[in-house]
């Protein structure tokens, strides 16, 4: 791999990160909103009466907060805080800091993202290409390409109707949630199927809409590659069927379908925060519906953040992977 | 060989001479363009869905309070009623004409905006395409949902109209139309009719405008259906998280409503059904759409359903 | 067994398309014996890939053979089953690809794209003989043993073909359909690679059809030559009865616009366009250019028939 590959990929992540800590500051400076004040004064409200020394609770909670020094300063500490993953205080649920709640719903959301995207890329991407492949069978060819049109509908759309439809009318499984939260969690075999029936339409929400989308884009790099010299001269040497549609076909029609994934992560974080929170699944989607409800202005900016910084590492990881599969990426900039 | 030219050969682009003719040839593609004539014909019903309601329903049914709550369809309520008291039918036929043009306006500012980038940025190249590749690449590994929610959510609640929450989704859906014209300019621009024009002394701005727009055009069309869609996406998605004007009748905010009231719990699964079934309708739609003009931008990679 | 390598007979392809049926071979037929080397020549779109890919029976849909035979051997092609005649590509009639830049598999090494095809062939082989078998391929192309562990990115145009040529004779197949293998190298690399697959196919004993457009290069490498011109064979023959005797009135301008020496500044083409294969004129699909056109020539196709020895032509000129 060549160190400038390398180098403008690092690069890539690190102003992904950079401009999302960025957004997230200046955003909210820009709005003439004043969070703390708002959730102070709501909070006082609710007790029916604004404490004589409300002023000065607003002022010394923006001391702690750092709100008094000029932007420039301000802004200095808040990126020294957010290398540091100090990401504040929830304010709903005071004294519990940020970096814990996300903490408890992160791993939710990175084992069922991981697991479904893994899922609908590689049915989605041999779907493709199938479909694309001249010598595929009448349903492949035929029958499964309108299964493509569930690509165009939303994942958490999907998500409604599976609940509706499976959990509600025909009550096959649960309609949200991550386990049952009547029993306590202990750790054994059944919690963990317990687990896997609660995230089987969670998953299924995003398979059926993400497969589509991934099939469409292999079917045509399949349709670019079958139509490659290389593909006439490896049928010219005789090869078997299945040779030449995995080493040949497939393997070369996957490496858009990769760069395709490091780009999907945007869309797959965005599309799971609304499927999380359709099934009330635990994650950080789910949190930050919660956080939205609540007004929890740090609780929100800390998830924003951590899941671009997510993305911007998943990426990173794709990007290690990719020059493994193609040899011609460490020859690039040279 | 010669015989792949031979189904490319009759590709029908707008005719010039006479409306009639352009007209009928394209309803004449049409017919041989399934996708593109299913996808248009539920943006037409859609259309007149909204356009006749308009006429036939009483705005204030819309909102809470307007009708009695919580009544499964019937002929007095067609769409059933929500728990809070809308009639969905009414609510039908504001929120889809809403959500159409929310999806538009941001859709064709995004548009607009990310195709000066991309042109321009291909173009001229140099660090000014060296700048715009490089924001663009990063603004779009960085949810667009999620940079809304952070503005959204500092906006006040009672400031927020949806023209307003159209205008702030199109911060969003500049960078994939700025990528694709980029990339496609930069393909055409290497074209030899590209350089005819440019050794015939034709200057920058007269080579982007009769030479390259033209060529452009199915590519700008899918871009543009590409951004609406991202922009409805947003618009139904941060409703859905209780994000925008929550009192205005939109499918998102039905979708809110419906989830936070316990709709299914309550049987009132009517709620729900409307905003699943018109959403569905309306990305189908853009699906089919999206996927006609793929097919008349680049009629030999066959992507017919 | 049968005196040739291969007999082409009567063999008609034709693309079914939306636009009518495309008729990319008629009735073309020529025979080759072992050893022996037959030139193929025509212009762009006269059909020449279209027979290579043929005689491989690798037209794809909407195309297909609609008649004839293809005898390698004593076995008809065009009788096989798909597997039969899979496993008889490579082993028995292969091709060298006529667009190297891009005839390789750009993410596999060059050794497994020589060994994959003896894989899938049932040679009985161990993995290390095969291995041995690619290294003795590659040596017989004059290419370095390290270029097995190098991917194609790696290789200039001239390696590359002589990989792709490798790769079609790792095998020893009786037949070599090589399709303009040096069309996209400069003229000494084309030079090489030449004089690489003429001592390889001596040394195999194997034939070779070299399909081109240069009938100047060809003259120095075949024996015999055929001519064909939108989908068939105008003329066939030794290359000193082409040369010296045309029969055919389009041989005879494809040889005055050969450049020749001393005669600088005079170049002669050929008037006219050849005529697309999905439309093709009445009578001799030559007609709309042959400065010798008879009334008959409009109406009637001209018989591919042998003149003299070994000489064939269709020609209604020559027809008693």
């Amino acid at each position: 791999m060549s160190l400038s590959y390398l180098l403008r990929r690092i690069l890539l992540v690190f102003l992904i990160i950079w401009s999302a800590a960025t957004l997230n500051f200046f955003i909210p400076k820009i709005t003439p909103r004043n969070p703390l004040r708002e959730k102070l004064m709501e909070q006082a409200s609710r007790s029916g009466y604004i404490p004589p020394g409300f002023e000065e609770m607003v002022k010394s909670y923006e001391k702690k907060f750092g709100l008094d020094q000029p932007v420039w300063k301000q802004y200095l500490t808040y990126m020294n805080d957010m290398a540091h993953f100090n990401l504040g205080y929830s304010i709903s649920n005071f004294p519990k800091t940020v970096p814990e709640l996300i903490g408890q719903a992160i791993w939710w959301t990175i084992g069922l993202l991981t697991a479904t995207t893994l899922i609908s890329f590689f049915l989605g991407t041999l779907l493709g290409a199938l479909m694309a492949w001249s010598r595929s069978s009448f349903i492949f060819r035929q029958v499964v390409p309108s299964l493509l049109v569930l690509g165009a509908v939303p994942p958490f759309i999907v998500g409604l109707l599976l609940i509706y439809l499976v959990a509600f009318k025909w009550q096959l499984l649960p309609l949200g949630g991550a386990y049952d939260t009547t029993n306590l969690p202990t750790w054994d075999i059944s919690f963990f199927l317990d687990i896997l029936k609660h995230s089987i339409l969670p998953a299924l929400a995003f398979i059926l809409t993400t497969a589509g989308g991934w099939a469409i884009g292999m079917r045509g790099m399949m349709v670019t590659v079958q139509g490659e010299d290389y593909m006439t001269f490896a049928e010219a040497k005789g090869l078997k069927n299945w040779r030449l549609f995995y080493k040949y076909a497939v393997r070369n029609a996957l490496l858009p379908q990769i760069t395709g994934l490091a780009i999907s992560f945007s869309y797959i974080v965005g599309g799971s925060v609304l499927v999380e929170s359709v099934f009330r699944y635990p994650g950080l989607g789910s949190l930050l519906a919660t956080a939205i409800r609540q007004l929890d202005y740090f609780l929100i900016y800390g998830i924003v953040f951590i899941l671009i910084v997510a993305i911007g590492i998943a990426m990173f990881i794709v990007d290690l992977i990719y020059p493994l599969l193609d040899p011609r990426i460490a020859y690039e900039g040279k | 060989m010669t015989v792949q030219s031979v189904s490319t050969q009759s590709l029908p682009l707008p005719a010039r001479n006479g409306e009639v003719s352009g007209l009928r040839n394209a309803l004449r593609y049409l017919r041989r363009n399934r996708q593109l004539a299913i996808g248009l014909g539920i943006l037409v019903f859609l259309i007149l869905f909204s356009g006749i309601g308009f006429f036939l329903v009483d705005k204030n049914t819309a909102y809470a309070l307007g009708a009695p709550a919580g009544k499964a369809p019937s002929w007095e309520h067609p769409f059933g009623t929500d728990g809070q008291g809308r009639e969905l039918l009414a609510v039908a036929v504001f929120g889809i004409w809403e959500t159409l043009r929310i999806g538009f306006i941001a859709g064709l500012i995004g548009l607009g905006f990310g195709s000066f980038l991309g042109f321009s940025s291909a173009f001229f190249g140099g660090w000014y395409d060296v700048v715009v590749r490089w924001v663009v690449d990063v603004l779009l590994t960085v949810p667009g949902l999620l940079i809304l929610v952070v503005i959204a959510s500092t906006l006040d609640n009672k400031s927020f109209t949806l023209t307003r929450m159209a205008l702030i989704i199109a911060l969003t859906a500049w960078m994939g139309p700025a990528r694709t014209v980029r990339a496609q300019v930069l393909t055409m621009r290497e074209r030899p009719y590209v350089m005819m024009a440019r050794l015939n002394g034709m200057n920058s701005w007269g080579i982007i405008f009769r030479e390259l727009v033209p060529n452009l055009l199915p590519y700008l069309g899918a871009s543009l259906v590409g951004s609406v869609t991202g922009a409805i996406f947003a618009t139904v998605g941060l409703a859905g998280l209780g994000l925008g004007p929550l009192r205005e009748p939109t499918i998102g905010v039905t979708i809110y409503w419906a989830m936070g009231q316990n709709a299914l719990l309550r049987g009132m699964w009517w709620w729900l059904m409307m905003p699943i079934l018109t959403t569905i309708l309306m990305f189908v739609m853009l699906f089919l759409v999206s996927a006609g003009l793929d097919e008349l931008a680049n009629p030999r990679v066959r992507k017919t359903i | 067994m049968s005196d040739y390598a291969l007999r082409v007979k009567e063999l008609d392809v034709h693309y079914y398309t939306d636009a009518g049926i495309v008729k990319a071979a008629n009735k073309v037929t020529f025979d080759l014996k072992p050893g022996e080397r037959l030139g193929l020549v025509g212009e762009s779109g006269s059909g020449k890939s279209t027979l290579a890919l043929a005689i491989l029976r690798m037209i794809k849909p909407p195309g297909r053979i609609a008649h004839g035979q293809i005898m390698l051997g004593d076995t008809d092609l065009t009788k096989l089953s798909e597997e039969e005649m899979r496993q008889a590509r490579a082993s028995q009639i292969s091709m060298v690809p006529q667009g190297a830049m891009n005839s390789l598999n750009p993410v596999m090494r060059i050794q497994d794209q020589i060994i994959d095809s003896m894989l899938d062939h049932n040679l009985g082989l161990s993995k290390a003989e095969m291995v041995e078998r690619a290294n003795a391929a590659l040596e017989a192309v004059e290419l370095n043993l390290k270029v097995g562990r190098m991917y194609p990115h790696e290789l200039s145009g001239g390696m590359k073909q002589r990989a792709c040529i490798a790769i079609s004779i790792a095998m020893s197949p009786q037949v070599i359909i090589a399709d303009e293998p040096t069309s996209a190298l400069d003229v000494v690399t084309q030079r090489q690679v030449m004089q690489t697959i003429g001592r390889l196919q001596e040394s195999m004993g194997s034939a070779v059809i070299l399909i081109g457009h240069d009938m100047g290069l060809m003259a120095q490498f075949v024996n015999r030559m055929a001519v064909m011109y939108a989908g068939s064979l105008a003329e066939l023959g030794s290359v000193q009865d082409i040369f010296n005797h045309p029969l055919h009135p389009y041989t005879q301008m494809l040889i005055e616009s050969l450049p020749v020496l001393g005669n600088r500044g005079v170049f002669k083409g050929i008037p006219g366009i050849t005529p697309l294969l999905r439309d093709l004129p009445p009578g001799c699909v030559f007609n709309t250019r042959c400065p010798k056109v008879m009334d008959v020539c409009r109406q009637k196709a001209p018989v591919f028939k042998e003149y003299t020895p070994g000489h064939w032509a269709a020609c209604h000129l020559h027809e008693k």
